[in-house]
């Protein structure tokens, strides 16, 4: 046996590498591997939320409208209650209604020649409504009203569902065995039953709609946030902290809270569409902003009233809608595959 | 199974009371007479009080208008078409809604599920893109845009349809709201269908049931589709209910003398009539309820998992 091996080792010229062996193959795809396991938490959150193409889309739609609902009403110099008007050489009133869109100097560029009428000289990029106000003013504020009221409602609901989701799920048992009944009778009302209630006791209103959505759209946070506790009570960290001697706020609030903080705010992204969307309904209706105030609502209802005389008046108010409903959507599905990823993601 | 349905039956059936009861409560606290005051003297506002039986105790009174709304009298309204009574007005209303949220349910269902399919056994290819795009426009767009937008095409530019909902030509004034209304069904359920197929034909069974040689319609019928149906089935409930609600401002617009606009005429109008509020809150409350039983039984249906798991709670 060990006379075989000698043999067939010995003959054998020793091999001497060439330069080509240390040469890369051409058209082979090497690329770094990213290694999530080396980053925090909330960084490889980020690095999965930057890399999901819709969600990226999502948040540039949001900030571009975020900014333009806070800026847009200021880069007119109309304000959103103001009607345009001037005084002719015989001193009457000239009113701008019902001016479809207008820019007088890219009209000029296309066509070549000047645009007509008494208000040739004006920019309207949405053109105005029917009283001779200006519709890129009325958009953009009528955004800013729909998303701060989306936001400060929101904000709420997730403090209050959070806290009772928490707390009913620590404490289990008998808490819990009420907590969760209230709930489903809760849930069980339908929201535009509450709204039906509230407009008997309240004005028609601001007030109204954000008392609306107080009701209704913390109970989906205070579910999710309870799972979560159910899910990490019973893990260690929390048994150490209570043997250290924590009481249950500083468990509750301190300890656990940070934890369930992901699936909150995603669930925070898909509940300001909803607000959006119940702000519009309501107003809509006509229980919601009371004119001269203005939202994505009212500006809706009044495309529709003069959707026969001027039809593009309906345009840019649908267009925020949708564009907040699908930014916030294109987040909160971004944020909710970045917090939980797939194996095959990473 | 029979225990677990009653239990549940019984369950929403307290939920309904309880809500029904602080409904009432609500409305019967408000201040306000009900009576034009200055046409009376208040010996005739105290005789009719006492012959309305408004100064029973409340629980009395409670039993009294739920034995009413038993045999359907809802009394009648305060401000609302003169005073109708108020059973007459609202079954017009109901047969009205129905049919139309019927239609919307049945063609949003229908063609939902066909889009997610197709766009599931074409997956990556041209249909799936659209029926993504197709859906996403669908959620982001509530459905009243929708019907302002076939209402301007289809009755005002083409005058084809009509313009507002006319009540003897039904079926073809029904055309707009239907489809309008049926949008959002029909894409969140077409995007559901969608991605729930493909999470199946992913499944290991589904890998079984092709090695033993399954393919075509018998593998897609019997093995993917009901297994995806089974989520699909969740999202149907509040999809329905968001028909309700939807439906409030669609029947508004189109001029639709349905449950939505009368809760709008009810709440929104220069007066607020209570007990059309309180008649309307009990029906969209009783409705509400259920459907989310109907989904709950039928989920037990679709899954004989849950069936199980629900007859072991109960041992």
């Amino acid at each position: 046996m060990t006379k075989k091996i000698e043999q067939t080792a010995a003959p054998a010229a020793p091999y001497i590498p060439k330069k080509e062996d240390f040469v890369l193959l051409e058209h082979r795809d090497i690329h770094t591997d990213a290694n999530f396991a080396s980053q925090s938490y909330w960084k490889g959150v980020i690095t999965h939320f930057f890399k999901n193409r819709r969600a990226v889309v999502g948040l540039v739609i949001i900030t571009v409208i975020l900014l333009l609902a806070v800026f847009g009403p200021v880069l007119n110099a109309y304000g959103y209650r103001d009607i345009v008007q001037y005084r002719n050489e015989k001193n009457k009133r000239v009113v701008a209604k019902g001016i479809a869109p207008q820019i007088p100097v890219l009209h000029r560029i296309l066509t070549g020649e000047e645009l007509e009428g008494n208000f040739a000289g004006y920019t309207f990029l949405f053109g105005t409504d029917d009283l001779g106000r200006d519709l890129w003013t009325r958009t953009w504020y009528g955004a800013r009203v729909s998303l701060l009221i989306a936001f400060v409602t929101i904000i709420i609901d997730m403090i209050i569902g959070m806290s009772y989701g928490l707390i009913s799920g620590y404490f289990g048992g008998i808490v819990d065995q009420l907590m969760q009944r209230f709930v489903e009778i809760a849930n069980s009302v339908p929201r535009l039953v509450i709204v039906s209630v509230l407009a008997i006791f309240m004005p028609k209103g601001m007030g109204l709609v954000i008392v609306a959505l107080l009701l209704t759209e913390w109970i989906g946070m205070s579910k999710i946030a309870r799972a979560e506790m159910l899910k990490i009570k019973e893990q260690e960290y929390v048994l150490a902290s209570r043997t250290l001697g924590a009481r249950n706020g500083h468990i509750i609030f301190k300890e656990i809270l940070p934890n369930t903080i992901g699936p909150i705010i995603t669930q925070v992204m898909f509940s300001i569409p909803t607000a959006i969307f119940t702000e519009a309904f309501l107003s809509f209706v006509g229980v919601g902003i009371v004119l001269p105030q203005c939202s994505v609502g009212t500006l809706i209802e009044d495309g529709f009233n003069n959707i026969t005389t001027l039809p593009y008046q309906i345009l840019p108010p649908i267009f925020v809608l949708a564009l907040l409903m699908l930014g916030f959507n294109f987040i909160g599905d971004g944020l909710r595959e970045a917090l939980a990823p797939k194996l095959e993601d990473m | 199974m029979t225990k677990y349905i009653l239990k549940r039956l019984g369950m929403a059936l307290l939920t309904l009371l309880i809500i029904t009861f602080l409904l009432f409560l609500l409305v019967r606290i408000m201040p306000g007479n009900p009576f034009p005051s200055e046409r009376m003297s208040d010996e005739q506002i105290a005789n009719k009080r006492a012959e309305m039986g408004l100064d029973d105790p409340i629980l009395t009174q409670f039993i009294r208008y739920m034995g009413n709304v038993l045999h359907g009298d809802f009394g009648k309204g305060t401000s609302l078409y003169n005073g109708a009574p108020i059973k007459t007005v609202l079954s017009t209303a109901i047969s009205n809604s129905f049919r139309i949220g019927g239609m919307a349910i049945l063609l949003g269902t229908a063609v939902g599920l066909l889009l997610g399919i197709t766009a599931a056994l074409n997956r990556g290819k041209f249909l799936d893109g659209f029926c993504t795009v197709f859906s996403i426009l669908g959620v982001c767009v509530p459905s009243y845009v929708f019907l302002i937008f076939l209402q301007y095409t289809f009755s005002f530019k083409i005058p084809f349809f009509p313009y507002f909902f006319d009540n003897t030509r039904f079926a073809f004034s029904a055309v707009i709201p239907s489809i309008s209304l049926s949008l959002f069904t029909m894409s969140t359920i077409a995007r559901f269908t969608r991605n729930e197929m493909v999470e199946v034909f992913d499944s290991d069974y589904v890998r079984l049931a092709e090695s033993k040689g399954m393919y075509g319609r018998d593998l897609v019928m019997k093995h993917v589709l009901r297994n995806a149906l089974i989520p699909i089935v969740t999202v149907l409930a509040p999809l329905v209910v968001d028909l309700l609600t939807g439906a409030l401002v669609v029947e508004k617009i189109y001029g639709i003398n349905g449950i939505g606009k009368l809760m709008v005429d009810a709440i929104a109008g220069e007066g607020i009539d209570y007990n059309y509020v309180l008649a309307l809150g009990i029906l969209y409350s009783a409705l509400y309820i259920g459907i989310m039983l109907l989904v709950d039984l039928l989920y037990g249906v679709l899954d004989p998992r849950i069936r199980v798991s629900a007859k072991g709670e109960e041992a």
